[in-house]
């Protein structure tokens, strides 16, 4: 199990290289979330984090992962900072005996990270800093399913 | 004395990453009442409850949470990250 939260970019590839070979993994999922514009005016976004609690809330949900799906294998990795539009923010990879689980646990990862780790987003316009972007109540909703 | 955090549009409101607090409050409410007589950007900054959530040393917690032997508060808007 691996948990980072870093400034720098990630490559998707080189991360999950013998990610759950150890582990006599049958099945890997992979997940990747991009910086989108959705209005046509966005140049970033603007990601600020809690340093200390978002290890530990991180490194939390990844365990509870592990421990629920007997996942082999399990990472986790969230940027923090000014991301251009098409950069990556984050992904997470989940390596089981059976592909269900760790979809599942991919899943269940997402729905984590989106409403109890710290992280905040703001979207950097053409014009300048815009607004803060709102937690959805779907988003805390996702969470019941769990 | 506590350590107080804040985050996003909390921070941008108050206008402090974070500063030591002298109080006596004895729940996070009492703190947050403490903290919102003190100046109207505190005020502000804590005019909509239902809209912030709160950290007790780096642990999601809630309002009515006693403050005894804690050492950092975070007060944040609801979590966006993934």
């Amino acid at each position: 199990m691996r948990i980072s939260v870093q400034e720098a970019p990630f490559d998707l590839g080189a991360e999950i290289a013998g990610f759950g070979a150890a582990g006599n993994a049958g099945a890997i999922v992979t997940f990747s979330g991009i910086v989108r514009d959705d209005t046509g005016r966005m140049v970033a976004l603007e990601l600020e984090h809690y340093p200390g609690m978002t290890e530990k809330a991180l490194t939390r949900i990844a365990e509870d992962a592990m421990a629920r799906w007997s996942l082999a294998d399990c990472l986790v990795i969230h940027r923090y900072g000014r991301l251009a539009v098409g950069e990556p923010i984050m992904m997470v990879a989940t390596a089981a005996r059976h592909r269900r689980a760790a979809f599942e646990a991919a899943e269940f990862l997402m729905d984590y990270l989106k409403s109890r780790a710290p992280f905040w987003k703001r979207e950097i316009g053409v014009d300048g800093p815009g607004d803060w972007v709102e937690a959805k109540d779907t988003d805390e909703a996702a969470l019941k399913r769990w | 004395m506590v350590e107080v955090v804040y985050f996003a549009w909390l921070r941008e409101r108050i206008g402090v990453p974070r500063e030591r607090v002298e109080t006596g409050a004895a729940t996070v409410a009492d703190l947050v009442a403490e903290l919102a007589a003190r100046e109207a950007r505190y005020a502000a900054a804590f005019a909509d409850l239902a809209a912030v959530r709160v950290a007790l040393d780096q642990e999601l917690s809630d309002f009515g949470a006693p403050l005894a032997g804690v050492r950092e508060v975070a007060f944040f808007p609801p979590m966006t990250g993934g």
